[in-house]
């Protein structure tokens, strides 16, 4: 295609848009709604995620060895932690670091050794770190198998609460979207067909004088697009506000939660829902164009 | 120029009707030609056949010694571009103005912007409404709606214009300018096709006649009479 006939395409879309102004703006507010309901989902799930992993450089997993393993034993147990898939760090914490830990957390007043009978009932241990938050149930449950260890204990369930969390936000955030998408996508393809009927003698004209289908088509679709495309600079905006606000909030409460502040991951959020709401409304035109426009 | 082999046309619908039946044809470049005939003759159909909106249900049809019935979908525009198309009933965007009804058949074919600016006034000028650029079509009469329609149908510069009944809406005296622009574009070489039952206009213009009844070409005559 040209370029004018591109221009010409604008001007047509723009005219029927002025033309069909109510369904126009019910299918621009269709697509806001979803697109501001997907973007809150996004922002959700991103969030625990973040909260995941931030949780992650924080969650550790004790590995408790054997009081009859010696000493020398324990210490070369290391390699066999290390070589767990995923962990990212070993640190071998004997009885008598975990005694001074301890006595640190009781302050200086009483003794605890004394207190205990001059007897160090602590065990030898290991701390090990994870790479991700993900992998840390796994890790836990292959330490157990070694012989040596008595127990382990981690996060006790937290991160696998948190991930459970995640997935479900995530699979209702799909289908809401999918459900709120396939009704903006069927108003946008309404509009179009109401454009379509609109318009049909002119496109019976244009057929006549020799325009392609191409050429028909076109205003249509950019018609269909630019109404997803607002739609989505709508959400993106609503959403922008609303999210600045809740990280300031945030950060001024409630300082201990780990909200999302990284502006690339938010801003690739708002470029994915643009392209989404121009993919509803092309696709909205091409149904439309598909059932109704037999050029 | 346009060559018709023993072409029919049947619509199968609740009643099966045979618009045209065996009829073949032979018009030459340039050419001033009167399809005429009582109403449902088959005037219209053959019009309809020859911008390829419908393919005959038997025959050939030769336009440009290209066969109507092998052109692909996807080339059918870039054949109507060589026709230009008149209707009885002017078929004119009524919410644009004629400069705009003009250059809307120029956009159509993707003609660059600034050609179409330059064009359109100078083929209104050709029509004689070049002081009109700017009005809407309910603003016109009838005569001067459809030589915006014929101003439209020469916009490409086509090789052919087909004319189906454009004097049917107007009276004698408004036909006649009609009938006189319609001539002053076949002067220029272009070849002209105009179905009509306007018995008055036929008689006095003096041109080929090709005379249809129920579908049979019953008579074609040069320098004929209705
Ligand atoms: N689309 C169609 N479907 C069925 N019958 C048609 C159709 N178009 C035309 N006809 C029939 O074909 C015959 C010729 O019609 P037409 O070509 O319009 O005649 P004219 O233009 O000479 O008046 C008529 O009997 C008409 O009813
Ligand atoms: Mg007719």
């Amino acid at each position: 295609m040209r370029l004018s006939s591109f221009e010409y395409a604008f001007r047509d879309a723009f005219r029927s848009m002025k033309r069909n102004k109510v369904m126009c703006i019910a299918s621009i507010a269709t697509v806001a709604v979803s697109l501001l309901i997907l973007g809150c989902a996004w922002l959700l799930v991103l969030n625990s995620q973040h909260l995941a992993n931030v949780m992650e450089s924080e969650l550790e997993i004790n590995a408790y060895i054997k009081q009859d393993v010696t000493r020398e034993d324990a210490l070369n147990l290391r390699r066999k932690f290390e070589a767990i898939g995923g962990v990212a760090q070993v640190t071998f914490v004997s009885k008598e670091e975990g005694l001074k830990g301890l006595q640190e957390r009781f302050g200086e007043d009483t003794s605890i050794l004394d207190a205990l009978g001059g007897n160090n009932p602590l065990p030898d241990m290991y701390r090990l770190k994870a790479k991700i938050a993900e992998d840390v149930p796994r890790i836990a449950g292959e330490v157990e198998e070694i012989p040596e260890v008595e127990n382990v204990r981690y996060g006790q369930g937290l991160v696998e609460r948190l991930l459970a969390l995640t997935n479900w936000m995530r699979t209702v955030g799909v289908v809401i979207v999918v459900v709120i998408g396939l009704a903006a996508i069927f108003l946008i393809a309404t509009s179009i067909r109401i454009t379509v009927f609109a318009r049909r003698r002119e496109i019976g004209i244009m057929k006549l004088v020799g325009a392609t289908d191409w050429y028909i088509r076109w205003p249509f679709f950019l018609e269909g697009m630019m109404v997803g495309l607002v739609g989505a600079v709508l959400a993106v905006l609503a959403l922008h506000v609303f999210y600045a606000n809740l990280v300031q909030n945030v950060v001024l409460t409630l300082n201990f939660l780990p909200i999302l502040r990284d502006t690339n991951i938010i801003l690739n959020v708002y470029k994915w829902l643009l392209l989404i709401g121009t993919f509803l409304g092309a696709v909205g035109s091409a149904i439309s164009l598909r059932r109704f426009l037999k050029v | 120029m346009i060559q018709l082999f023993n072409v029919s046309k049947i619509y199968q619908g609740e009643v099966t009707v045979e618009a045209l039946k065996d009829i073949n044809l032979h018009i030459k470049r340039g050419e001033f030609v009167f399809l005429v005939g009582p109403s449902g003759a088959g005037k219209s159909t053959l019009t309809r056949l020859l911008i390829r909106e419908e393919l005959p249900t038997e025959g050939q049809i030769l336009v440009n010694g290209k066969s109507l019935l092998r052109l692909r979908e996807r080339e059918v525009p870039y054949y109507r571009r060589k026709i230009g198309f008149v209707f009885q009933d002017f078929r004119l965007l009524m919410e644009r103005t004629v400069y705009e009804n003009v250059a809307f058949a120029m956009e159509a074919i993707e003609m660059p912007r600034h050609e179409v600016k330059e064009q359109v006034p100078a083929i209104l000028e050709m029509v004689g409404l070049e002081d009109k650029l700017n009005f809407y079509p309910h603003q016109l009469s009838g005569g001067q709606q459809q030589r915006v329609c014929i101003a439209r149908a020469i916009a490409n510069n086509p090789l052919i214009v087909i004319a189906d009944e454009p004097t049917g809406n107007l009276d004698p005296d408004t036909s006649w300018e009609v009938m006189n622009l319609l001539q002053a574009i076949n002067k220029r070489g272009t070849t002209v096709i105009t179905a009509t039952h306007d018995r008055d206009i036929v008689n006095r213009m003096q041109k080929r006649v090709i005379a249809l009844d129920a579908g049979h070409l019953i008579r074609d005559e040069e320098r004929g009479e209705y």
